[in-house]
């Protein structure tokens, strides 16, 4: 292998190769950064109504965990 | 299949204290997973672009092998998963399992979808067409659909937890299936067709390809167990936001 | 398990349970023979689109022959998931769901009940207007008690694995577009046996191991089918 032309053109396969090492790193780096956002955002909401709603109701709603009540 | 035949003091534990326990746990995890996800990957995309030698019958083509084989392992390995957790949603109840399996699903899809779309990238070159009825790329198809019904029967009522307890019957169901569908996919395949052209696994690979191919599943295990915790966190702090809200509705 | 056992209490069993169980089936066939509509559309739709699919193919007999087992097998799969949807849904509207699950016959029985009579109203209708289709596409005379036979041993399958679906999505929001869903990758084994019995017929060839595979995937279908379907019907009465 010599010089980066020849790394980057694959051996005529760039075509192939090159997109499936950039559709991988797309999704898999997409979908951590929508878990990310979503778990940030949920958290900012969460923070936002527990300051609004006081103590007395934050204790109560933090005992079920990860239940929601029926 | 037990549902009445929990003990209650037992469920009261699951309910309340493993949700925060597992908050803490997933928290110092976290970094952990991130950074092996990181080194592995980082390694292993060194080795399998620098490091490997091209391949003497496809060329430069195998490359496409360290993320097609990876994320075809991740897409049953993910389904495995999910199977055991839905498993214990069932019979133990444990509000966490049901969590763990609606946070895989999407990644399971995910990786079946990647495992599928750089099979096509890889096949073109060396078959001559983006799609055959190759065996195993059909049961890995029928695999994505099955992700596919998963999420969407998790997300397919207003209870979330019968859309957990749904979508875990299901994956049971789909677990019994799946050497079925493999098994017939497979005879259809060489009833229909001469053998595969290209006969890629088997022991006999050599040791400067497997090694990138072992780091970078790896690396594909810590992803996932990365942003699975992830995703549970959010799913968590989504049913405490829940709760909160209607405690606001009901408590006004 | 468990709760199975203590719901039934002690062991009365025997005719209690299969005089409710066809009291179950008598009144559901009952159900069925009233609303004639119904009983027609799964026929309706399977001698239909097999009517036109040569339409869209073209007229010539050795294309139809060499495609007829594939096109009939998926035409009765989607007249079969036509009828699905509506399997468990009377029940769980009017409440008779609920008094399903109260009573001294086990849920699983219940389930394998109620696939029968589905399949007596959509199944066997298709079985029997297979002929009919068949003829369209000039099957030759020795094929056809293989397609028969193939289809006696999977309509049933269809109908069982159908019913856990049907089941699982039992108040679900969307529940019309998730039972193709659900069902196609689990009806994917069923078709390729159904077909490859005829094809093997046609060929000359014996279409025993296949006509074997089939009846192996009803033995298989029958327990998973009670034992999830069962479970699926707890959950939505919950």
């Amino acid at each position: 292998m010599g010089g980066i032309e020849s790394f980057l053109g694959m051996g005529g396969y760039a075509a192939f190769v090159w997109p499936a090492y950039l559709l991988a790193a797309a999704v898999m780096g997409g979908f951590w950064a929508v878990s990310r956002a979503e778990l940030k955002r949920r958290e900012r909401q969460l923070q936002e109504l527990e300051q609004r709603g006081g103590g007395r109701r934050r204790r109560r709603a933090e005992g079920p965990g990860g239940q929601v009540p029926r | 299949m037990s549902d009445l035949a929990r003990p209650p003091a037992g469920s009261a534990l699951h309910r309340f204290a493993s949700p925060a326990r597992f908050l803490r746990l997933a928290g110092s995890l976290q970094p952990w997973l991130a950074g092996g996800t990181l080194l592995c990957l980082g390694v292993g995309l060194y080795l399998a672009l620098f490091g490997s030698p091209a391949d003497y019958q496809q060329g430069e083509t195998v490359r496409i092998m360290y993320v097609h084989v990876p994320a075809a392992w991740m897409a049953l390995f993910v389904y495995l998963c999910i199977a055991l957790a839905s498993a214990s949603l069932l019979v133990w109840r444990h509000p966490l399992a049901g969590l763990v399996a609606k946070a895989s699903a999407p990644l399971g899809a995910a990786f079946t979808f990647l495992a599928l779309a750089t099979g096509s990238l890889w096949g073109k070159p060396m078959w001559g067409t983006w799609w055959e009825w190759d065996g195993r790329m059909t049961s890995v198809l029928i695999l994505f659909f099955l992700y596919l019904g998963l999420i969407a029967l998790t997300n397919a009522f207003e209870s979330p937890e019968r859309g957990q307890r749904a979508s875990a019957v299901l994956a049971l169901v789909g677990v019994v299936n799946l050497p079925i569908i493999k098994f017939s996919v497979d005879w259809w395949n060489t009833l229909h067709q001469p053998a595969s052209v290209m006969r890629l696994d088997g022991p006999t690979i050599d040791p400067s390809m497997l090694w990138p191919l072992l780091i970078m599943a790896a690396g594909f295990t810590f992803y996932y167990l990365w942003v699975m915790l992830l995703r549970v966190r959010g799913e968590l702090v989504e049913a405490r936001l829940r709760a909160l809200q209607r405690l606001e509705t009901e408590g006004r | 398990m468990v709760s199975r056992a203590r719901e039934q209490g002690p062991p009365q069993a025997g005719p209690s349970v299969t005089t409710a169980l066809s009291a179950l089936v008598r009144r559901d066939l009952r159900l069925a023979l009233r609303q004639r509509g119904d009983l027609l559309t799964a026929v309706l739709f399977f001698l239909l689109t097999a009517a036109l699919f040569p339409f869209g193919i073209g007229p010539e007999p050795n294309l139809l022959l060499r495609i007829a087992p594939g096109i009939l097998w998926v035409t009765a799969l989607l007249a079969v998931l036509l009828s699905l949807e509506r399997l468990f849904l009377a029940d769980g509207e009017d409440g008779s769901l609920d008094l399903l699950l109260v009573s001294p016959l086990p849920l699983e029985l219940a389930v394998l009940g109620k696939v029968l009579v589905h399949w007596l109203s959509s199944g066997l209708p298709i079985l029997l207007s297979t002929p009919l289709a068949a003829l369209l596409y000039g099957l030759p005379a020795e094929a056809l008690p293989v397609l028969l036979l193939a289809l006696a041993l999977g309509t049933p399958t269809l109908s069982l694995l159908g019913a856990t679906a049907a089941a699982l999505t039992l108040g679900a929001r969307r529940g019309g577009v998730l039972l193709p869903l659900l069902t196609m990758p689990l009806y994917v084994p069923v078709v390729i046996f159904g077909v490859a019995a005829v094809d093997a017929s046609l060929a000359g060839l014996s279409a025993r191991p296949h006509l074997l595979l089939l009846a192996a995937l009803l033995a298989a279908a029958l327990p998973v089918a009670a034992l999830a379907g069962a479970a699926a019907l707890r959950q939505a009465a919950e």
